[in-house]
C-alpha cells in the first residue's frame, strides 16, 4: 500500500505541527520519520493513521482519498510508545481483539493468534496480563496486536522509546528482520538518528513541522541538505567564521592558527558569518602543520575505550574546543597524551550561511 | 548462597508503632466502642425480646423500604452519576467550574436543608411537582419522595470516586481500539469499562451506605407512617419517644450488621477486580 500525503497542515491553536507537508511512502518500505520534540513528526504519523485529522490538505492510500476517514475504518496497524495494552485482558486477548471486532470464529481467533504468538516468540505466555511482561515483551505483543487483523500498513510511534538500551538493540532489530519478511508499508518516528539509520529504508528528517531532508539513509548522512540535518545527525563540532575573498574563514580572524575552507556555493558574498560542522571522524591529527587549513590544538583528553579513540582538544588559546575520533591504528602511530601540541585539519567542512544555521540550532534545542 | 542471610528491611518512615497505636486508638474511641455498647444494650433484656423488637412486622417493613429504597436511588446514581463526571471529565464547556462546585452541595448543605428544598419543588404546589399532579404522581408523602431525597444525598459519591480514575484513563488506550476498529461503544464496554468499573462499585456502595443512614432529609418530605413511609432511623427515633431503648438498639443492631456485611462484600469483590485490573 503507498501513502500519499499532499500539503498537510495542522495547526494547534497558535503552534504549528505540519505546514505543508507532502510525502511519499512507496509500497512496502520502511520510512522513519526523524526529528527532534515538536517537529511535527508524530503529529504526522497520527494524520496518516486518522488518529488526528488535518487543518488542509489530504491523505491517499494508493489512489483512495481517505482524509475524512475515521481509524476505525482505515485497517492501520498502529503501535504506540508506552505499548497501550488493555490490562485487564490476558495477551491472547489482548491480539485478539482487532479479530473479535471483526467478528471472526472462535477456531479462526485461535489460529491466527497462534501464528502471531510464534512470530513475536511468546507462546506459552498467552495466557498472562501485560504487566506480567516485560517492557520489550509488551512491546511485541502490542506489534502482534496491530498486525493481528492483517492491517494495510504498520505505523509505530516511538516504538524503542520506553525501552532500556539492551532491549532496544534487539527489537530493533527483530522489527527490521520482520518488515524483510512481511514486507509491509510501515513508517516509525524516532528522535533517535542512529535508530533511524539503522532500521530504514528511507528516512525523513523534520524539523518546526516542515520536511528538511529526506532520502536513503547513506545519502542523507554523507550529503546533509543544511545545517539543520548536519547538526541533527550526530555529533559535529561547530565553529563559525565569515566569507574572506572567496572562502570561508573559520576562527578568529586576527589569530593565525585557523582554517580556511571553500565557502557554500550559493551564498558566497564577501563578509558573509558562516557557520562551519565538522565530524569527529572526519578530522586527522598531526605532528606537523599542514599549511593554512590546518589549526593548532592542545590535547586535553584521550579515550580509549570505544571502537575508536575519542580525543578533546582546545585550538585557539583555549576558545575553541574540538572532538576528534581516530581509529586506533592512527592513535599507536602518534601515541598522544595529554598537553601534546598537534595540528588538526579537517577532511570534510560543512559550511553553511550563519543565519539560517543560528535559527534552526534554537528551535532544535 | 551468599545471599540467604538478610537483615529485616525497615521502612524509610520513622513511627510505624506510634501511628498504627495512635490509628487503633482513635478508631476505637470512635467506633468500635459506641458500636459494641450498640451490641451491649440490644442484648440487655434477652435473646427473645431482642428478636421481637428487631422482626417485628413494623421493622421489617421499614427495613425493606429503608434498603429498597437506597438501593434504588444508588442504583440510579449509578448511572447518573457516571455520566455527570463523565461530561466533567470529558468535555469542557462554559460554567463547567460552577458544575463542577454544584456536585459538592448535598455534601455541605445540612441535610434538612437538602430536604426542605426539595419539599418544596416537588410539593403539591411546587415547580415540579404541580406538574407531577397533574399526572397523578405524587411524591411527597410517597415512597417515591425518599427515593428521590436520597438520590439527591448521594450523588456526590459516584461522581467524586469515578472522576478521578476517568481523568487519569489514557487516551492511548481508546486510540489503540479505535486503529483496530472498534466503534465508540465497543471500546466503552470492553476497554473503558473495565477500568472505570472498581472504582464505580466503591462509589455506588458508598451512596448506598449513605442512603441507608439518611434521615434529615427524608422527615421532610415523608411523614412517620409506619407500613407505608417510616424508614429504619425513623422507626428507631420512634422507639427512642417511647423509652424503649433496648427495642431501640435490637433495630439498630440489624442495620449496622446489615449495613458492615455489605461493605464488607463490596470491599472483597472490589480487592478482587483491582487485582485483576493490576497493571
Amino acid at each position: 500500500m503507498k501513502i500519499t500525503i499532499r500539503d498537510i497542515t495542522k495547526r494547534y491553536g497558535a503552534f504549528t505541527a505540519l505546514q505543508n507537508v507532502s510525502l511519499e511512502v512507496p509500497q512496502g518500505k520502511l520510512v522513519a520519520l526523524l526529528g527532534p520534540s515538536g517537529s511535527g513528526k508524530t503529529t504526522l504519523l497520527r494524520v496518516i493513521a486518522g488518529l488526528e485529522a488535518p487543518d488542509s490538505g489530504s491523505v491517499l492510500y494508493e489512489q483512495d482519498d481517505v482524509t475524512q476517514r475515521a481509524a476505525k475504518e482505515r485497517n492501520v496497524g498502529f503501535v504506540f510508545q508506552h505499548y497501550a495494552l488493555f490490562g485487564h485482558m490476558t495477551i491472547f486477548e489482548n491480539i485478539a481483539f482487532g479479530l473479535r471486532v471483526r467478528k471472526w470464529k472462535n477456531d479462526a481467533v485461535r489460529e491466527r493468534v497462534t501464528e502471531l504468538l510464534r512470530l513475536i516468540q511468546l507462546e506459552g505466555l498467552e495466557k498472562r496480563l501485560p504487566s506480567q511482561l516485560s517492557g520489550g515483551q509488551r512491546q511485541r505483543v502490542a506489534l502482534a496486536r496491530a498486525l493481528a487483523a492483517s492491517p494495510q500498513m504498520l505505523l509505530l510511534d516511538e516504538p524503542f522509546g520506553a525501552l532500556d538500551a539492551k532491549v532496544r538493540a534487539d527489537l530493533r532489530r527483530w522489527i527490521r528482520q520482520l518488515h524483510d519478511e512481511i514486507h509491509m508499508t510501515s513508517v516509525f518516528v524516532t528522535h533517535d538518528q542512529e535508530e533511524a539509520f539503522e532500521v530504514a529504508d528511507h528516512v525523513v528528517v523534520m524539523n518546526k513541522g516542515r520536511i528538511e531532508q529526506e532520502g536513503a539513509p547513506d545519502e542523507v548522512f554523507a550529503h546533509p541538505a543544511n545545517a539543520f540535518v548536519t547538526d541533527f545527525l550526530g555529533h559535529v563540532n561547530v565553529f563559525h567564521g565569515r566569507i574572506q575573498n572567496g572562502r570561508a574563514h573559520i576562527g578568529t580572524v586576527e589569530m593565525p592558527m585557523s582554517f580556511d575552507v571553500p565557502a557554500p556555493e550559493d551564498h558566497a558574498e564577501e563578509g558573509a558569518e558562516v557557520t562551519a560542522y565538522i565530524r569527529p571522524h572526519e578530522v586527522d591529527i598531526d605532528r606537523v602543520s599542514h599549511g593554512s587549513d590546518s589549526m593548532f590544538a592542545i590535547v586535553t583528553r584521550v579515550n580509549r575505550s570505544g571502537s575508536t579513540v575519542k580525543i578533546a582538544l582546545v585550538a585557539q588559546e583555549g576558545q575553541l574546543p574540538l572532538d576528534v575520533e581516530l581509529p586506533h591504528e592512527r592513535d599507536a602511530e602518534l601515541g598522544l597524551v595529554v598537553n601534546d601540541r598537534v595540528w588538526v585539519y579537517p577532511r570534510q567542512v560543512r559550511v553553511f550561511r550563519r543565519e539560517e544555521a543560528a535559527l534552526d540550532k534554537e528551535t532544535a534545542a | 548462597m551468599m545471599s540467604t542471610f538478610r537483615f529485616k528491611e525497615r521502612s524509610v518512615l520513622p513511627g510505624f508503632g506510634l501511628s498504627l497505636g495512635y490509628a487503633l486508638f482513635y478508631l476505637s474511641i470512635l467506633v468500635l466502642i459506641p458500636l459494641s455498647t450498640l451490641f451491649w444494650k440490644a442484648g440487655s433484656e434477652g435473646w427473645p425480646h431482642f428478636v421481637s423488637a428487631a422482626f417485628s412486622p413494623q421493622a421489617v417493613a421499614s427495613y425493606k423500604l429503608t434498603f429498597g429504597a437506597a438501593l434504588l436511588a444508588a442504583t440510579v446514581n449509578m448511572f447518573a452519576g457516571l455520566l455527570v463526571a463523565w461530561v466533567l471529565v470529558r468535555y469542557s464547556f462554559w460554567g463547567k467550574s460552577l458544575v463542577d462546585a454544584l456536585v459538592d452541595m448535598p455534601f455541605a448543605l445540612p441535610t434538612a436543608v437538602g430536604g426542605i428544598a426539595l419539599a418544596t419543588v416537588y410539593g403539591p404546589n411546587g415547580w415540579i411537582g404541580a406538574h407531577l399532579a397533574k399526572l397523578g404522581v405524587n411524591v411527597i408523602q410517597t415512597p417515591i419522595g425518599i427515593v428521590i431525597a436520597l438520590i439527591f444525598i448521594s450523588l456526590p459519591f459516584v461522581v467524586r470516586t469515578v472522576q478521578p480514575v476517568l481523568q487519569e484513563l489514557d487516551a492511548q488506550l481508546e486510540e489503540a481500539a479505535s486503529s483496530l476498529g472498534a466503534s465508540r461503544w465497543m471500546t466503552f464496554r470492553r476497554v473503558l469499562f473495565p477500568y472505570i468499573w472498581p472504582a464505580l462499585l466503591t462509589g455506588t456502595t458508598l451512596a448506598f451506605a449513605r442512603a441507608i443512614g439518611e434521615y434529615g432529609s427524608v422527615i421532610f418530605i415523608t411523614s412517620n407512617i409506619p407500613f407505608r413511609t417510616q424508614i429504619t432511623p425513623q422507626l428507631i427515633y420512634t422507639r427512642l419517644d417511647e423509652y424503649d431503648y433496648a427495642g431501640a438498639t435490637a433495630i439498630a443492631v440489624v442495620m449496622l450488621v446489615v449495613s458492615f456485611a455489605l461493605l464488607l462484600g463490596i470491599n472483597a469483590l472490589q480487592a478482587w477486580s483491582r487485582k485483576r485490573m493490576r497493571g
